[in-house]
């Protein structure tokens, strides 16, 4: 499925009514990273890669990317957050065979991927290992583990970083400061890219190269992004939509394809 | 038990898909076995959590990693990791932890595993292995290679009487046979017990639990407490989540408790002053004299 505006558009929309309709929060983390993993499941992604999300509170954005790709149906997102579903708020352990593991606390995806990759590498397999974290997420100090560990065995593995510069409970500046977080894994002798995270075809350009070792991708992106009244707010980490608030994001989103169908 | 374990594992080195991390300790006992496995050993530095979630994807993906360190490095600093990564994705990742107990003695209450099985046994689908000597540790090592859920191993140092020959491996062993008080332990001090019961003369029925949770009652230990009345539990460990707290639940379900209960297990640190492990053994009354008086008041009443 080729990634038009339209389409993105529609899948968008879809992660919004299924937040809507289940009463639950953290589309903000969502929407940051939804382009991320558009591109990275329609463009880049291929039969032997593997994928960890590690913000594992952006499960929303992963449920209606694979929907997206047919691999969940439209009766499974109407099952999110609801009991005997398989769609919990964070990544399951069972049912869904595209998801290796659960996340939700942070700090586990980075060091997960980095066995993957070593499991590649001890059986001479092919393939990479993707990994998306939030920027708060660099706060904890197993992330570093992971990041030393995955550097010294040389493992194959693209770190994505959503770079909305908001965590829980206010600005990541002024929480744990670590910006500029990129200059932080080029000392680490890290190559390292800097991307628009809503800019796909630039997040598949930056995806797209492989190398031997880790590679990181950081992607600024706007916690909320494309509706207005959550762009850039923290609340919306938790907020969960109200009927008007549902209808203006709808509205907003719509308005800013068709402008963007008509400039093209 | 340490040169026995690493023995162990060179016997089982030649399986491919076995790998082994270490939370960068072995210093003076594991390089041969890092000569064995090569690639496939590796020092994952000093950085538990790092390596728990490393080796649980390793078991995701068809590998049987082997996660070593100091206990509580294990146990208590990367517990997250053991829960989530491992224990609710059911991987058989197997953790060793050296120094169970007040293995580590002087070194401090920093190194010492006073309440590992214990915490890990909250957890989903794990099973703990005690090896109390050291020709226990190759049997339990075999068995582990070919487990298919979460298992942890607490390494101590064997303290086998020479005049003892153990019984192979299992669950439960019965260790000595007496017409006295029942006696149940966990761990290496039962040799040390051993010794010491041998030399008082009291006829105490033995028992040795090296497999956790307990999840049944041999008959011949249920006739043993229906003739004595009379149960004690000892182990190098807190009474929370240990053998006696699980005895005593398994006892009330099967209607068998006896009417007479003692626990000798760790007491942490009685006086704040910091010793070996037979020093910490005697503060919580986990020395052979210390069981014996007790066994000899038992035998009084």
């Amino acid at each position: 499925m080729q990634l038009t505006p339209e389409f993105l558009l529609k899948t968008k929309l879809r992660l919004l009514q299924m937040h809507y309709e289940s009463g639950v929060g953290h589309i903000g983390g969502n929407l940051s990273c939804f382009d991320i993993l558009m591109a990275l499941y329609h463009n880049v992604l291929g039969p032997l890669d593997k994928f960890v999300l590690s913000k594992g509170h952006s499960a929303g954005s992963l449920y209606v990317t694979l929907w997206s790709l047919g691999l969940l149906s439209d009766d499974d997102l109407k099952t999110f957050h609801k009991d005997g579903t398989r769609l919990s708020g964070h990544p399951p352990v069972h049912g869904i065979p595209e998801i290796a593991f659960a996340t939700g606390s942070l700090g586990h995806g980075l060091s997960l991927s980095a066995g993957l990759a070593l499991a590649k590498k001890l059986k001479r397999e092919k393939g990479r290992l993707f990994c998306l974290t939030s920027d708060g997420e660099w706060n904890e100090g197993s992330n570093w583990e992971s990041l030393i560990f995955s550097r010294h065995h040389q493992l194959n593995i693209t770190l994505i970083v959503d770079l909305n510069g908001l965590q829980g409970f206010g600005r990541t500046c002024d929480i744990a400061d670590l910006e500029p977080l990129a200059e932080k894994f080029r000392v680490f002798d890290l190559s390292t890219l800097e991307v628009d995270g809503h800019d796909v075809e630039a997040v598949t350009a930056a995806l797209r190269p492989d190398g031997d070792g880790p590679r990181v991708v950081v992607a600024k992106t706007k916690k909320g992004q494309g509706v207005s009244f959550m762009e850039g707010l923290f609340e919306w980490h938790y907020l969960p939509l109200s009927k008007e608030s549902y209808q203006r994001a709808i509205e907003e989103l719509t308005s800013i394809c068709e402008m963007h169908s008509e400039t093209l | 038990m340490r040169n026995a374990f690493r023995n162990a594992l060179i016997e089982l080195a030649a399986d491919p898909a076995f790998v082994f991390l270490t939370g960068d300790l072995g210093f003076q006992a594991l390089e041969p076995l890092r000569e064995k496995m090569g690639e496939r050993f590796i020092n994952a530095g000093v950085a538990e959590q790092n390596m728990v979630s490393v080796a649980a994807a390793l078991a995701k993906e068809g590998l049987r990693p082997w996660v070593y360190s100091i206990a509580p490095f294990l146990y208590a600093r990367a517990f997250e990791q053991i829960r989530n990564d491992v224990c609710l994705h059911g991987m058989p990742v197997i953790l060793v932890g050296n120094g169970g107990g007040y293995g580590y003695g002087v070194m401090g209450s920093t190194h010492h595993a006073i309440e590992d099985y214990g915490t890990l046994l909250s957890l989903q689908g794990m099973r703990a292995y005690i090896p109390a000597f050291d020709c226990d540790v190759s049997e339990v090592s075999r068995n582990l290679m070919r487990a298919d859920h979460p298992a942890y191993m607490r390494l101590g140092l064997s303290e086998q009487p020479k005049w003892f020959s153990p019984p192979p491996f299992a669950a439960w062993r019965h260790l000595l046979t007496g017409a006295g008080p029942t006696i149940a332990i966990a761990g290496p001090l039962a040799g040390g017990i051993l010794d010491a019961v041998r030399e008082s003369e009291i006829s105490a029925d033995v028992w040795l639990v090296s497999e956790l949770p307990v999840t049944e009652l041999p008959r011949e230990f249920l006739s043993s407490l229906r003739r004595s009345d009379y149960l004690m539990v000892i182990e190098e460990h807190v009474s929370a989540g240990g053998l006696g707290q699980m005895l005593a639940h398994q006892l009330l379900l099967a209607c068998a408790a006896p009417s007479q209960f003692v626990h000798r297990k760790a007491l942490g640190y009685v006086s704040r002053r910091y010793g070996s492990q037979r020093f910490h053994r005697a503060e919580s009354g986990l020395d052979p004299a210390s069981i014996v008086a007790e066994l000899h008041r038992a035998v009084m009443v």
